[in-house]
């Protein structure tokens, strides 16, 4: 059974409430792993916390951070200091500069770009060419698509459908995430499906975007993050007993 | 001779906390398909309201076989019924109203 993914459920971490109307409206729309942003100096409570209330909700919990650097310097700086600490790291790239040290750079997991701002998307063919040498993936959040209305939509259906081609010819992997931040936003799989045609993603490229993309960027990052790794191709498998 | 068109019965749950009339998930629906797909897209959903439960806030809708990622991807971008929040989910699609009510009873019951 295929196991669907949400890598950026923008729950409000202030109200449990609303997290936990939100975690369990995502068990019954059919995920089974859910990626909550969290600030970059979130408590190891806090954390814990989360995963408490995923977990009795029946979901796997993952935590994420999202960098918004000023800089170049700054995006380094940040990857250093954060990277061990969670398991995805998504960077909105907010300059051309920062895009293209954030899709050359092994320690990014996501690439995402502001809606707001057509402009601003710099996800063009040199990017896409970093990206795929990298492994970093193309994250769309579909709350947007669904928020705006008119000449906002058309632009960003525009923007999405070339972005969309674009990783389909440097085979960049796609994310679709709700982004989400209210139970109103959450749709289900096959609806996050139907609505990537909007931008002619077919059905099967929408699935693996939802399901086996963001599960291969977390299993990735806990071998990695786990005590056992060594080196990529290398971890310790048993231990002599002291 | 004319082939017979091929339907998608699609099982809907309304998801709001207000209570909504039929008329307004009908308005809701066609207007979200006329913004997307424009009038010309709408007129190729064959679009039919077949049943509402106000109570359970379910509904029935039949569309065109050759539509359904049209009609599916326009239900999903309503997020606003009457100016108030609501969403609209696909709980089951079916190739028949009998088999459709089956599926959903399985699922739900």
């Amino acid at each position: 059974m295929t196991k669907f993914v949400d890598l950026h459920l923008c729950a409000p971490l202030r109200d449990i409430e609303q997290i936990k109307k939100m975690v369990t409206k995502s068990f019954e729309l059919g995920y089974r792993l859910v990626g909550i942003p969290l600030p970059s100096n979130v408590e190891l409570d806090e954390i814990e916390r989360l995963r408490k209330i995923c977990s009795e909700a029946g979901l796997d919990f993952v935590s994420r951070v999202d960098i918004t650097p000023k800089n170049t310097q700054e995006l380094l700086a940040n990857l250093r200091r954060l990277r061990r600490k969670f398991e995805v790291v998504s960077v909105l790239c907010m300059s051309k500069p920062i895009a293209r040290q954030a899709a050359k750079d092994r320690r990014v997991d996501v690439l995402s770009f502001p809606v707001a701002k057509p402009r601003n998307r710099f996800f063009d063919s040199a990017e896409a060419e970093l990206a795929s040498e990298s492994s970093a993936s193309l994250e769309i959040d579909m709350a947007p698509l669904l928020s705006l209305e008119g000449f906002l939509r058309i632009r960003l259906i525009s923007s999405l459908r070339r972005e969309v081609a674009i990783a389909k010819s440097f085979h960049v992997p796609v994310v679709i995430s709700s982004g989400a931040a209210n139970d109103y936003l959450l749709r289900g799989p096959h609806d996050y499906s139907a609505l990537a045609m909007l931008f002619d993603m077919d059905s099967s490229l929408a699935f693996n975007a939802l399901s086996e993309v963001p599960l291969c960027i977390v299993e990735r990052n806990r071998l990695k993050l786990s005590s056992d790794f060594v080196a990529p191709g290398l971890r310790v498998v048993r231990r002599r007993d002291p | 001779m004319t082939r017979r068109v091929k339907q998608r019965y699609l099982a809907l749950k309304i998801e709001s906390a207000e209570s909504f009339e039929e008329e307004d998930i009908k308005d809701a629906v066609w207007s979200a398909v006329i913004q997307l797909f424009g009038e010309y897209g709408a007129s190729q959903a064959g679009l039919f309201f077949v049943q509402y439960d106000k109570q359970r806030k379910e509904a029935v809708l039949r569309c065109s076989h050759k539509a359904l990622p049209m009609v599916q991807a326009s239900i999903a971008s309503v997020t606003k019924m009457k100016d108030k929040p609501a969403a609209i989910h696909v709980l089951r699609v079916s190739g028949s109203l009998r088999a459709l009510r089956k599926k959903v009873s399985k699922q739900f019951l």
